[in-house]
Parts: C-alpha cells; sequence; structure tokens
C-alpha cells in the first residue's frame, strides 16, 4: 500500500519542521517528506491542503477498561476512540478487574489489541500484586510479556517501605515507574478540591497537600533510589513548583498533566455537575495558571487524556457518589491545540507535548515524521471547531464535562502504520 | 447532567423549588417571611387548616433519618390540607440496589406534586430537580430538607424569621454561629440568608479542624476564641456537635470542646444584654450548650421550633402556587 499526503502542512516537533510538504508512504514507513521518490505512485491520494500532518500522538494514560470493566467501556469502543482522536499509540493503566500484575493478562490484552487493528497498545504493569500495596509484582515477566513500565493506577501506596522496595527493585533492571503523587490519607472522603467552591457546596474536600506530600515522598525515594520515574496527573501549583525545583536539582524525572485540568477548575463544578467529578480533583483558578505555565516552561513534559470513559448510571448520582472520570481520547487534541493557542505556544511546541515527549517518556521511537520512520499520523484540520456532543464521540463513555463546548481542531485522517484508520 | 443555572427559580424570577438559599432575591427571602406571619396564628386556632394545598400530593423522602424535621414538614403539609406520604428510604428501596432517579421517577408515576428531600448527599436535591426538568416534569415540585453538608434552606429560613421576629432589622445585627460549620447545613443556608438580607456582621466561631477552607468567602468573619467571638453580638446560634467528631480526629473529648465552645452563662455575658439563644435543635445538653442556657429567658429554641412550621407553610404553598 502506497499513500500519498499531498500539500499539508507538515508539523514535526522533534525535528523542528513546519512547512508545506507532501508525505509519502509505503510498506507502513514514510519514505519521503518533500518531493515523491522517483517512480513513486501511490494507490491513494489524500488532499490535506489546509490540513496539518502531524505525528500521531502519544497518550500516557486511557484506560480502555478491559478486563472486567466492559460495561464501561471496551477495547474496541475505546481504540475506535483512540484513532478518532488522533491517538495512534497509548499507555493504558494497570486498574482493570483483575489489575494487570500478571503477564498472561498483559499478553491477553496485547493480542486483543493488536487484533483491533488500531491504535498501538503499551500496557503498564501494576507496581503490586492486586494493586494492594504490599507485594510486588514479577516486573522481570510483565517486562518480557509487553508492559513499559509499572504503577498503581489510581490506588495510593501508602506504605513508603513497599515504595521504597519497588523503586529498589525497578531501578535494579532500569524498569520505569510511574507514580500520581496523591496521599492515601489526606484524600480519604474527598471529592472537591479545598478551596472556596467545595465549602459553599459543602462537598468533603481534597487539600492540595494531599498531592505535595505524596510528591515529597515520592521524590525523596526517587533521589534514594535512582528510579526512572515519571510523574503522573499533576494537579496543584505546589506540586508544579516542586518538580521545578526537582528537574532544576538535576534529577531526571518527567511529568504529566491531563488536558482537563489545563482547561478546567472548581468553579466549573456549578451546581454539583457530576461530569466535572474527577480525580484529582479540578483545583483552583490559580493551580490551573501554574499548570499551564508549567506546561509552557518544560517542568511538565507530557499532556495525557486521563481517559476515563464511565457508564451514565454512575453520573446521575449526586456529585459526591458519581465515579470520577471524563472520557478522553476524543479531547486531547482540541484540548491541546486550545492550550497552546490561547496562552502563544506556537503550533510544533504544543503538538510536542502529545507527540514526541510522552515517545520519549514511554521509551519508544515514535511520535515523529521522517524519513524511515513508521507512518503513524494525525491529519487535522486546525481551522474547524466542532461541538462536543454524546453524539459526536465514539468512546463508550459519554462523560465529560466539556459537553457542549466548542474546540479547536478536527482529526481528518488517522494513519497507524502507514493504513488509514479513521477518516471524516 | 449540566445544571447551567440557578435551577430553582423559573424564567420570571419565581420559586419553583426551595433547593438553597444561596443566590435568592433578597425580595423572595422577604416574601417568604411574609407570608408565613399569618400561618404562625393558625396553629393557636381550634381547626388549624388551610385549604391551599387540597388534593396535592405531597411526599416526604427521608433518605436519611430525622424526626423533628419530617414531622414539622409533616404538620406542614397538613395545615395545608395536602395528602402526605412518608417514605424511609434509607431502609427500603435504595437498600435494594434502586437508584435514587429511579425512585424518584416511580413516585413520580403515583402523581406527586411535592418532594420534600432529605439526603447524606450534597447536591442531591438539585440532582432531583434537574432530573424532574430533564424528563419533563417541571410542574413537579422539590424542597431541599437537607443535603448532606450544602443546605438547610427551610432551616436557614426559619432562622431568619427567628431573628426578624425579636430583633427586626437585619442591617443592624450581628450574628455568631458557633461550633461544626464544616459539616452543617444549617451553618451554610443561615449564612447565606443573612448576607442576602443586608446583616453586616456575620462570624463564625469553632476550632480550626470544624471550619472549612476559606470560609471568610462567605461573607463572615472567623474567630476562634469564643469569647472574642461572641463579644457584643446579637444573636448566637449554636450548632448541633455529633458525636462521631471525636472519632476523625477532629476533636479530643466532648468535654474539652465544651470547655472552650460550650455556651455557658458565663460566655454568654459576652454578648449583649438582649442577645438572644438559637439551636437548631436537637441539642447536646452540657456538650455545645449547658442546659441554664438553653432553657433560659434568652433561649428561643423553641419558638424556632414552632416559626419552623409556619415557614415551611410558606414555602410549600408559595411553590405549590407556582
Amino acid at each position: 500500500m502506497r499513500i500519498e499526503i499531498r500539500g499539508g502542512r507538515v508539523v514535526d516537533p522533534a525535528s523542528r519542521t513546519d512547512r508545506t510538504a507532501t508525505v509519502c508512504i509505503e510498506d507502513g514507513r514514510i519514505v519521503a517528506v518533500g518531493a515523491a521518490p522517483e517512480g513513486f505512485r501511490a494507490d491513494r491520494t489524500i488532499a490535506a491542503s489546509g490540513l496539518v500532518v502531524a505525528p500521531g500522538l502519544v497518550d500516557l494514560n486511557a484506560r480502555l477498561r478491559e478486563p472486567g470493566l466492559e460495561h464501561k467501556a471496551t477495547l474496541d469502543s475505546e481504540l475506535r476512540a483512540a484513532v478518532a482522536g488522533g491517538v495512534t499509540r497509548l499507555a493504558c493503566p494497570p486498574d482493570t478487574d483483575p489489575p494487570l500484575d500478571e503477564p498472561g493478562l498483559v499478553e491477553m490484552l496485547r493480542e486483543r489489541a493488536r487484533h483491533a487493528r488500531r491504535a498501538h497498545v503499551h500496557p503498564v504493569g501494576a507496581l503490586t500484586v492486586g494493586l494492594a500495596g504490599t507485594t510486588l509484582t514479577e516486573m522481570g515477566e510483565l517486562a518480557d510479556a509487553g508492559c513499559i513500565a509499572y504503577s498503581q493506577g489510581d490506588v495510593p501506596l501508602a506504605d513508603t517501605q513497599v515504595m521504597l522496595r519497588a523503586m529498589q527493585y525497578a531501578a535494579t533492571f532500569g524498569h520505569r515507574v510511574w507514580l500520581r503523587p496523591h496521599d492515601a490519607h489526606l484524600t480519604r472522603g474527598g471529592v472537591a478540591h479545598d478551596g472556596e467552591i467545595a465549602t459553599r457546596l459543602g462537598l468533603p474536600a481534597v487539600p492540595s497537600c494531599a498531592e505535595t506530600v505524596a510528591l515529597g515522598t515520592i521524590l525523596a525515594l526517587a533521589r534514594e533510589t535512582g528510579v526512572r520515574l515519571h510523574l503522573q496527573r499533576l494537579s496543584t501549583a505546589e506540586g508544579v513548583a516542586m518538580v521545578r525545583e526537582a528537574k532544576r536539582s538535576g534529577m531526571a524525572v518527567t511529568a504529566e498533566v491531563a488536558a482537563h485540568h489545563l482547561h478546567l477548575c472548581d468553579m466549573d463544578i456549578g451546581w454539583f455537575d457530576a461530569q466535572a467529578r474527577l480525580d484529582p480533583p479540578l483545583r483552583g483558578t490559580r493551580d490551573r495558571a501554574a499548570l499551564r505555565a508549567g506546561l509552557a516552561d518544560g517542568t511538565i513534559d507530557v499532556v495525557s487524556s486521563d481517559h476515563a470513559p464511565v457508564d451514565d448510571d454512575a453520573k446521575l448520582v449526586p456529585f459526591g457518589e458519581a465515579e470520577p472520570g471524563a472520557t478522553g481520547l476524543e479531547l486531547l487534541l482540541s484540548l491541546t491545540l486550545k492550550w497552546g493557542a490561547e496562552d502563544g505556544i506556537g503550533l510544533a511546541d504544543a503538538l510536542a507535548r502529545v507527540t514526541v515527549s510522552p515517545a520519549a517518556v514511554l521509551g519508544v521511537d515514535a511520535g515523529v515524521i521522517g524519513v524511515g520512520a513508521a507512518a503513524d499520523l494525525c491529519v487535522f484540520d486546525p481551522a474547524v471547531h466542532w461541538r462536543v456532543e454524546r453524539r459526536a464521540l465514539a468512546s463508550q463513555g459519554r462523560n465529560t464535562p466539556f459537553l457542549g463546548h466548542e474546540l479547536p481542531g478536527r482529526v481528518r485522517y488517522t494513519l497507524v502504520g502507514g493504513l488509514v484508520v479513521h477518516e471524516a | 447532567m449540566t445544571i447551567a443555572r440557578n435551577p430553582q427559580l423559573d424564567p420570571d424570577g419565581k420559586l419553583v423549588h426551595l433547593l438553597t438559599l444561596e443566590g435568592l432575591p433578597a425580595e423572595t427571602i422577604v416574601s417568604i417571611l411574609d407570608t408565613a406571619a399569618p400561618f404562625a396564628s393558625i396553629g393557636e386556632r381550634e381547626v388549624k387548616k388551610v385549604p391551599l394545598m387540597r388534593g396535592k400530593a405531597v411526599f416526604n423522602l427521608f433518605f436519611e433519618s430525622s424526626t423533628r424535621t419530617r414531622t414539622t414538614f409533616e404538620i406542614a403539609a397538613k395545615r395545608l390540607s395536602a395528602d402526605v406520604i412518608n417514605l424511609n428510604i434509607g431502609a427500603s428501596s435504595t437498600s435494594k440496589g434502586e437508584t435514587l432517579l429511579d425512585t424518584i421517577d416511580n413516585l413520580v408515576a403515583m402523581n406527586a406534586d411535592m418532594f420534600v428531600v432529605r439526603h447524606a448527599q450534597s447536591g442531591a436535591a438539585h440532582l432531583i430537580a434537574s432530573h424532574l426538568h430533564a424528563t419533563g416534569k417541571p410542574h413537579v415540585h422539590v424542597v431541599n430538607a437537607g443535603d448532606g453538608r450544602h443546605g438547610h434552606p427551610t432551616q436557614g429560613l426559619l432562622d431568619l424569621y427567628t431573628i426578624r421576629h425579636y430583633k427586626r432589622d437585619f442591617r443592624a445585627l450581628s450574628v455568631a454561629i458557633v461550633g461544626d460549620v464544616l459539616h452543617s447545613r444549617v451553618a451554610r443556608s443561615l449564612i447565606h440568608g443573612l448576607t442576602t438580607l443586608g446583616t453586616p456582621d456575620v462570624r463564625v466561631i469553632g476550632p480550626k479542624t470544624l471550619l472549612p477552607t476559606r470560609v471568610e468567602g462567605l461573607g463572615v468573619h472567623v474567630h476562634h476564641d469564643m469569647r472574642e467571638g461572641l463579644a457584643g453580638c446579637d444573636v448566637v446560634v449554636m450548632l448541633r456537635l455529633q458525636s462521631e467528631r471525636m472519632k476523625g480526629a477532629l476533636l479530643p473529648s466532648s468535654g474539652e470542646y465544651f470547655k472552650h465552645y460550650g455556651l455557658t452563662a458565663d460566655k454568654l455575658a459576652r454578648a449583649k444584654p438582649d442577645a438572644i439563644v438559637m439551636h437548631p435543635g436537637p441539642m447536646n445538653r452540657g456538650v455545645e450548650i449547658d442546659s441554664p442556657v438553653a432553657d433560659g429567658e434568652r433561649s428561643v429554641i423553641l419558638p424556632q421550633v414552632t416559626f419552623g412550621i409556619a415557614v415551611r407553610m410558606a414555602v410549600m404553598s408559595m411553590i405549590a402556587g407556582a
């Protein structure tokens, strides 16, 4: 199969390319950027004039809900959603049922994902058995099965001795550890950011120190062990400052923010809108500003979708009983573009946060456009705004606080391995 | 479900539900208090009924147990000639797995006209109101009888009624609210009501563990020392202290709490000589309030209960007439 994407604005953050060019693809790989090679006969030509040709998006945190949680979503529905959002590669956290703590589960998931022939799926293995925080998983076996990192999902690791040992063990073999900083005790019972909004609405609160206390512990133990650490879903201004300081001191750590935290804050809860029940909670405007600044100055490396499809019934309950999470794969591109446009970040720099930068955290050679690279591409129309509506979403989860919002950027074509897997 | 606007008012600003006192115009609050005044005398008549809600079905939906509030709502509805159906859901359908909104749909199918709802979760009454709107049942009304820590608007209104009865002008008052503000829907509703009516000095008094973050944002002054906080105030509102607060490491003991924040004659002496003492009930004597004060001449705790029926009659009849 030979495909020619003609006349698009090719934006490759890794090589700082931003020019109008034709991209030629053969046997799943990019064979030319610019003029077509001599004798290249395309089986299909995509007219990309006015469109941006970007590397396929890489998402570090997308829940596919398989195995065990198919009432919320399935691999099929969510991989469809991924490519509809221009995401060609994603990491899925281990918080399935059962959790991804055995090689057999990981192999089965990867096999089913391969079979779906859409986005590439990288399972993140459980750091502890059953995510229970007491026994280490067989990280070596899990790595052989295809895990690229180990995490606790959304379950805090309360036992600091276990955390120390997990990091020591992972560091021994060079395994990556991804942790979300949230203290098991300070988050207890809380459903909203500890600020004026929670006070007004009478919602049990999660203080910012729930993040910073855990972050302090994680950073100290990571320094001690030298583990390859990635911090997931920062939510507070204080947390951003701590990571900035850690990086300044020379620590090799990467960090991520969920796309919705760049745009929303606790005020968006309105009158108890359960769609705004997220974990970590939407925080204050000051936190949101700090997250955006941290993403701009490189303190935060990556924007993730924090994709969490939830069935409708789990949101049609009082705010405090609602299941946290929002569907996000199909909003990641638009929310990143919106951030870039609003904060004066160039297109290539904005796209870096969802392409080459997360690929580096994953440790895979992806998220780039260049001769010889895999043809995983996202071709989108930057000029179009679209309205987020339930029926506009491919994900089984229709839950998002952005319902009704107009967002910039619409994916027209998604290519994975040189095949068009989505077009609209 | 997106709730874009304050859903208790119709496009003309008329009250269709009572969910919170926050955002209610001062005129609406005053009009409820004015409507309640003539109802207060009905209880003294031989025939304690008016026909304003004859033929209407009022469902008391208590997902959290309550005797006093449920009873006063029941009396209020009966004095308005409504049919009252009491449901203690805590012990029935939700324990069988039925969701809150399924329960509502079923009761709507039984031709309910009004729900009086008590629920342990903040926002439960808002959820029900928006669900009724979304399912095309805007003629069914919701009265919030307490949702989690968020609001208890009829309690707030009866507190306002009581204060107005004894003190007249809200714009010249100092009101002190003492105790567990963090967990108190009563405090939140009263604060919104007082600030809306122009009360210049609303104070909250309690230890840091029982005051919510940035409570100043609600328009109140914060005090940790009760004697200092009560100085020169016109109204003292004591909040109930739940015994389970000792478990969550919020307080060491009820004894130590009483020492710092229990209302005694000695501490009350710091308030104005004619200051009134209020409590939403049920009281814990010897925990938040000393018996001689609770039973003393400045206590208006029992009149609050009587006024509560009149205020609830006013709210229900105004909403049902909407």
